[in-house]
């Protein structure tokens, strides 16, 4: 009992720790300034290629992670490794990720770092994730409904 | 194509990736699991049992990553030039569209595009070819 109540405090603390990790990674990075996110978005005006390089150093590391995680069959704390598997590209993949990126062009703000913006009070980054919350329970919504009609 | 070298960062926007594939690292050799932002949190709105925590616990995370910076600094400028109604109706579409697309900038991006996912590259791909079109329409085309 001790150990398994003790491993769900690892479990939530590296959770934090990656957590927070990784706002300090978009801080520095400059990923939690939307202005500097569109301006990495603006190829054609007065291009900024700064981000370009944040994902470059965080694929560096990624791929040398998830070369490792993939060999696993659990992970360093004894938990399930809860990997991908689909590989289907279909409808939903293309046109989440071309609404998501029109989304993103107009707002600058991706949901990592809205969280981020939360932190430092902003009221704009308030305002962005508690819509950006509504929006999930939409779509969890809408997701029951087409479930149900299936049925 | 003319490169803003006077807001150029690459140092800092290296270290800074370096750090978030530190964190995707961390979070995937020991919890098991994607550092993807919109799954982490849309997983709170249906959860599961013995689900919540961890989640709750990675989401604290970025929100107290601003207080932690100024334990040692100041934080960089941030600048959200976005109107409040823009900001409303952008983070509705931003909500939904990363759940309907299984993933953002993290889960895609980042943590996918690592794990050589044929799905993430698609995903980055789209995402990244509509946020240029946007930027380019709406201050190149429409002027904002």
């Amino acid at each position: 009992m001790m150990s398994k109540h003790l491993s769900n405090i690892s479990v939530v603390l590296f959770a934090l720790l990656s957590g927070i990790i990784f706002g300090l990674g978009l801080i520095l990075a400059g990923m939690a300034n939307p202005a500097k996110v569109l301006a990495f978005l603006d190829l054609t005006g007065l291009w900024d290629p700064s981000l370009a390089l944040v994902m470059g150093g965080a694929i560096c590391i990624g791929l040398v992670a998830f070369t490792l995680a993939k060999k696993r069959t659990s992970s360093f704390l004894g938990l399930k490794m809860h990997l991908p598997t689909s590989r289907i590209i279909d409808k939903r993949l293309v046109l989440g990720g071309l609404v998501f990126g029109i989304g993103w062009g107009l707002s600058g703000i991706c949901p990592a770092p809205a969280f981020v913006l939360l932190g430092t009070g902003s009221i704009k980054g308030i305002v962005f994730v508690i819509f950006m919350l509504i929006g999930m329970e939409v779509f969890e919504r809408i997701e029951s409904y087409q479930k149900q009609l299936k049925k | 194509m003319l490169i803003d070298w006077n807001n150029f960062t690459p140092w800092t926007a290296l270290a800074g990736g370096a750090l978030i594939g530190v964190a995707s690292a961390l979070f995937v050799l020991f919890n098991g699991r994607i550092a993807g932002i919109c799954g982490i949190v849309g997983g709170l709105f249906r959860p599961q049992k013995d689900d919540v925590y961890w989640r709750l616990a990675f989401i604290a995370g970025l929100i107290v990553a601003p207080l932690v910076w100024q334990l040692f600094g100041t934080l960089p400028t941030i600048e959200i030039h976005a109107s409040y109604s823009v900001l409303a109706i952008t983070g509705l579409v931003v909500g939904i569209s990363t759940r309907y697309g299984s993933g953002c900038t993290s889960g895609h991006g980042v943590c996918g595009i690592s794990r050589l996912s044929p799905r993430s590259f698609i995903a980055t791909l789209a995402f990244m070819f509509a946020g240029f079109l946007t930027v380019y329409i709406v201050r190149h085309v429409l002027g904002a």
